[in-house]
């Protein structure tokens, strides 16, 4: 791609291609901000990508990067380039709604640590992405401010609960997002766009002012539109942090360098037997099986392996992250910020609480918090939390068994391609089903990562491959992405976003 | 065992949220067909398996007991609800401990 | 909720019919420089909300993070109190709705606490009591509210609420003793007791400045009787709000009153929370809940658990300084005294004063006497406590040393102490200004005794006739005659020489 192109094709452009451009001067952070600020401006209204945009914050930081280039100063890898940002991340100079009314005016007084690390490295964030409330959800409909549209199909969910990341991305606005992946919000929502989507290995990035769901499920992670680009956000925002306990204090494991290999000559792969079947679209089903294949004339050796207690995985997380969101959640009480509701003189502190949280939050966010309040109750605990928890040890040691004879496992992310917006908005349990095949990773804290593997035949819908991954083994996921984005796009002739009919292709 | 619409009311008083009577008749029709979901995990035998809490088993997480920057009242304040002398004001609380 | 004035049976009575039973839960605000788990200073007293984080208030998407000191501290007091300390131990939520807890949930330990089962020997008069220690566990500490509008500035009536974060987040230590049976009639006394040796302890153990009047000590009373010899247990009441030694003994006491009242009418105590109020030394019940508080407890997903090492543990325990019973028994031998006199010693509140006043050079037996004796009826005249005057044990050691060299007599160190605690400066310098030392020299007496027998002949004719008990009172007049100043031996020695000379 050349400079002076278009402002379209600077936002065809992948992020590595980007940096490069950038660090050689064939283009400035600024004509690629303007071309993404004017991308988004094109189509956002239709996407609804963003719940916030900030040009002038945006702009002040690219015009920074250029200037350090312009000094001879080192640029990061990704220095310039822009990115969308799940409105969970804590941001000084932006709000952060975390998709609820509850924060209603709240401006963070504190970065996040991702936000600190992406400005220190010269990423430049255009805005902050619509979501879920509170990360709650498959589609981005609970977010209070009316969902995000499949770039796609805009009749049609972008997946959630990090659907405005996945679907910016996916609509060209911005070539990097940042999301968070507790029962599956990363991989499902790529998946259905038809991007690239990871959940590291959890601690593998820091939650230190990423507000709180599920604290032992939470995981940042990237999201692009190629496995490399993935990579190399997954290196710029991974690494231990001091303020977050339970972040990993170990070298980021080597997923750039993984993802430059791309060989899967002689990898073992195990395809799990109970995600499949009843439930699964026959053509997610025809796409899935298909990868396998692609896989093994790749060289990777195949095999079906059993973890019998998968199918126990998703009722177990419907126990742990209500009950662990429910003590998260207590907090927005309307005392020390955000919405305050019926305080008149004549409501008690407690008749404030709950009216504030009852106007505050949204109809998901309140069956979870009451779900969380049952399942911790004296009586219950051990039979619903506690048990949870017993049936996440042995969901950790089905993932063990099946990594003493494979090197990844792999399955299809998620059950359907992208459903219709308002089809499952009044069925949660159908809605919980979105992530059926997402939900064994989060629970064994394991690396797993989405990667497109087609179209879905009944309706042309993008497919994706869920590839897991040992605890700390991230690298290999983008081993065997690589590959399999590699092999696809070659068969193809051109990346399958370039098939998206609808806004994508605008 | 089915939850009732009084265990619904319940739930909500402990969680501090004021549900119209109708949000009740909601959420307890459809919290029943959860729970009924989620107590699949009873049907697994789990004598003497141990909880997960952690992916890694990781302990003795500490930091040095040095001063770090405060946030200062200001900028606290500024986001709050309502504030007197330098304080956050919230109205009269029932319950004592 | 006010009630009636509570029905009382009177103490000897109530407790001749029933055996009391008490447990004490203690909090002790750590002294560590920062917060249990961020690193806001741990000052008090600060401009309200200035020693806050994002942590300690609880804003979304903060997280905690463990204080090792504050883990240090905790193992040293579970050491110093017998315990057996954890190998693993976790942190747990604490889940209820309070605005002076910004996170709605306070973490604290459940079922897995850092230290059990210990005891703590507490003496009361001639007996030692063991008291058993169930658990010692870390927690972190509220927020404090102003309550405005009503009128005593307590909740109730109050129109609304001012809260101040700066405490929100120091580290709390916990300590709960296992019931504590078969204290009879001593049952408040030994809860003071109990109270007063946990506080010496702390300090001893460099831990917590332990104040009680500032909070960083404060104290819950658990009490129940059961009928006399019965061998059960009854329902026991929390009182809370207790915030001195004193007032513990008064809550205990007053419980085991109301109590046996509500028993003796037939009637059943009711398991409550119940606020002491100073002034009356009465307690009344908080507002009634329908049901216990239920605190979903579940282990804190935020931060991993907590493994001390046994060789940390070790290195701990050999750190420990002398414990406050066994210094006052090492002090007892060392001074030769019996368990009366050092129940005194501690009752005046004179025995650090007294061993750093041994220390600074003094005799233990006149370093005693002068804090019991003379500078307690001065602390008794000005109201003061002992520690209180303004005089150091080394100015009282050196004037024990003045008087043992016989530069001073007991008359005249009274009075240099009188200047010492006037503000005139030190012994020495009070000796030299007022002119106080004691006259020694022959000449100087001399003049004075010729005066003496001069103005008194008759008394002067008795002693050269051998009645040698009459020159006492020349003595005396030789004393007045120098202000006091004499010495008085010498000059008895001098008087009879000059009459009664040798045959």
């Amino acid at each position: 791609m050349s400079a002076g192109s278009g402002p379209t094709d600077l936002t065809r452009m992948t992020a590595a291609g980007l940096a490069a451009a950038i660090a050689a001067g064939e283009t400035s952070a600024v004509e690629v901000t303007r071309a993404h600020l004017d991308r988004i401006d094109a189509v956002d209204q239709r996407v609804r990508a963003f719940l916030h945009v900030a040009p002038e914050l945006a702009l002040a930081a690219a015009r920074d990067v250029d200037a350090r280039r312009a000094a001879g100063e080192p640029l990061g890898a990704l220095a310039g380039v822009p990115l969308a940002l799940k409105d969970l991340f804590t941001t000084t100079d932006m709000p952060t709604t975390c998709g609820s009314r509850i924060l209603h005016g709240w401006r963070p007084p504190y970065d996040a640590t991702i936000t600190g690390r992406l400005r220190r490295g010269g990423v430049v964030i255009l805005g902050k992405a619509n979501m879920d409330e509170f990360a709650m959800g498959s589609s981005t409909e609970n977010s209070a401010f009316g969902p995000s549209r499949n770039p796609w199909d805009t009749s049609r969910v972008p997946g959630g609960s990090s659907g405005g990341s996945s679907a910016a991305v996916a609509a060209y606005e911005a070539p990097l997002a940042i999301g968070t992946d507790t029962g599956g919000s990363i991989r499902q929502p790529a998946a259905v766009c038809g991007i690239v989507g990871t959940k590291p290995t959890y601690g593998g990035s820091s939650r230190y002012g990423v507000v709180a769901f599920a604290s032992s499920l939470d995981t940042p992670g990237p999201l692009a539109r190629t496995v490399l680009d993935a990579a190399l956000l997954h290196e710029v925002m991974s690494g231990h942090d001091p303020r977050d306990s339970t972040s990993i204090d170990a070298p980021v494991p080597p997923v750039v360098a993984a993802a430059r290999q791309a060989d899967v000559s002689g990898l073992r792969v195990g395809v799990v037997a109970e995600l499949s079947g009843e439930g699964y679209q026959p053509g997610v089903l025809a796409r899935f099986g298909e990868a396998v294949e692609l896989l093994e004339s790749l060289g990777a050796k195949v095999t079906e392996v059993s973890c019998p207690h998968f199918t126990y995985a998703l009722p177990a997380y419907y126990l742990i992250a209500p009950s662990e969101c429910s003590s998260n959640l207590a907090r927005f009480d309307g005392m020390r910020y955000g919405l305050r509701v019926g305080d008149d003189g004549a409501h008690s502190a407690e008749e404030v609480m709950s009216l504030t949280r009852a106007a505050g939050f949204g109809a998901e966010v309140k069956r979870r918090i009451m779900l969380g309040t049952y399942a911790l109750s004296s009586g219950y605990y051990d039979a619903y939390y506690g048990k949870a928890q017993q049936v996440r040890t042995l969901i950790v040691r089905d993932f063990d068994t099946a990594f003493e004879q494979v090197d990844v496992l792999v399955s299809p992310t998620t059950p359907t391609t992208a459903f219709a917006i308002g089809e499952r908005a009044d069925d949660p349990m159908a809605m919980y089903l979105a992530d059926l095949c997402t939900i064994p990773s989060d629970l064994a804290g394991n690396a797993a990562l989405s990667v497109p593997c087609g179209l879905a035949p009944e309706d042309g819908l993008p497919v994706g491959l869920q590839i897991m991954a040992p605890v700390l083994a991230d690298d290999r996921l983008y081993r065997v992405g690589a590959a399999v984005e590699g092999a696809l796009d070659a068969r193809r002739g051109h990346p399958l976003l370039d098939d998206a009919k609808g806004l994508a292709h605008e | 065992m089915p939850i009732t619409r009084d265990e619904v009311a319940h739930l909500a008083r402990l969680s501090r949220l004021a549900l119209t009577e109708q949000e009740l008749d909601h959420f307890a029709g459809q919290l029943d067909v959860i729970i009924a979901a989620v107590a699949r995990v009873q049907e697994v035998a789990a004598e003497g398996i141990p909880p997960t809490t952690h992916a890694l088993p990781v302990t003795n997480v500490f930091r040095d007991d040095v001063i770090d920057d405060c946030l200062g009242a200001r900028a606290v304040l500024d986001q709050a609800p309502a504030t007197e002398q330098d304080r956050f004001r919230v109205p009269r609380i029932l319950d004592e401990d | 909720m006010n009630e009636a004035l509570a029905q009382l049976v009177p103490y000897d009575e109530a407790i001749s019919r029933y055996d009391p039973l008490i447990g004490l839960e203690t909090h002790v605000e750590l002294g560590t420089v920062t917060k249990m788990f961020c690193g806001c200073p741990t000052v008090f007293g600060a401009e309200p909300n200035s020693a806050v984080c994002p942590v300690c208030l609880g804003l979304p998407g903060s997280l905690p993070v463990t204080n090792a000191a504050a883990i240090e501290y905790t193992i040293r007091i579970g050491l110093a109190l017998n315990c057996s300390i954890a190998s693993w131990c976790r942190f747990a939520r604490k889940n209820y709705f309070y605005p002076d807890m910004p996170k709605n949930f306070q973490i604290s330990q459940y079922d897995e606490p850092l230290c059990t089962d210990g005891w703590l020997d507490v003496t009361v008069g001639e007996t030692v009591v063991r008291v058993g220690i169930e658990r010692v566990h870390l927690e972190e500490d509220t927020g404090k509210s102003l309550h405005v509008g009503g009128a005593t500035g307590r909740i109730h009536g109050a129109d609304y609420s001012l809260v101040d974060y700066n405490r929100a987040g120091i580290p709390l230590v916990e300590v709960v003793t296992k019931p504590v049976a078969g204290t009879g009639a001593m049952a408040p006394v030994v809860g003071r007791a109990y109270v007063a040796e946990l506080r010496d302890l702390m300090r001893a153990l460099g831990v917590s400045d332990v104040r009680m009047e500032e909070g960083s000590l404060r104290c819950d009373v658990n009490t129940s009787l059961a009928p006399r010899g019965s061998g059960t247990w009854g329902t026991r009441t929390e009182t809370k709000n207790v915030n001195s030694l004193r007032s513990v003994e008064r809550a205990i006491r007053f419980e085991i009153e109301r109590q046996a009242a509500v028993l003796d009418s037939g009637g059943r105590v009711v398991q409550e929370t119940r606020h002491f109020h100073e002034e009356a030394g009465t307690t009344t019940a908080g507002r009634s809940k329908e049901e216990a508080q239920d605190y979903r407890y579940f282990p804190e997903p935020d931060l991993v658990p907590v493994a001390p090492p046994r060789a940390w543990v070790e290195q701990i325990r050999a750190g420990l300084p002398e414990l406050p019973a066994a210094r006052r028994a090492r002090l007892q031998a060392e001074w030769g005294l019996s368990d009366l006199d050092m129940t005194s010693l501690q009752n005046a509140g004179a025995l650090d004063l007294v061993a750093e006043t041994v220390a600074a050079g003094a005799q233990p037996e006149q370093a005693r006497n002068w804090w019991l004796g003379e500078l307690s009826r001065r602390a008794n005249e000005s109201g003061t406590e002992l520690a209180a005057l303004p005089v150091t044990p080394a100015q009282v050691a050196r004037v024990s040393e003045l008087v043992a060299s016989g530069a001073l007599n007991a008359k005249l160190a009274r009075q240099v102490l009188d200047g010492v605690l006037a503000g005139e400066g030190s012994p020495d310098e009070i000796v030299a200004a007022r002119g106080l030392a004691v006259v020694s020299d022959d000449a100087a007496l001399l003049d004075a005794i010729d005066e003496a027998i001069a103005a008194n002949p008759d008394v002067a004719e008795k002693v050269t006739s051998g009645k040698t008990a009459a020159a006492g009172v020349l003595v005396g007049a030789v004393m007045k005659a120098t202000r006091g100043q004499a010495d008085a031996a010498r000059a008895r020695e001098l008087i009879l020489q000059r009459l009664t000379p040798p045959a």
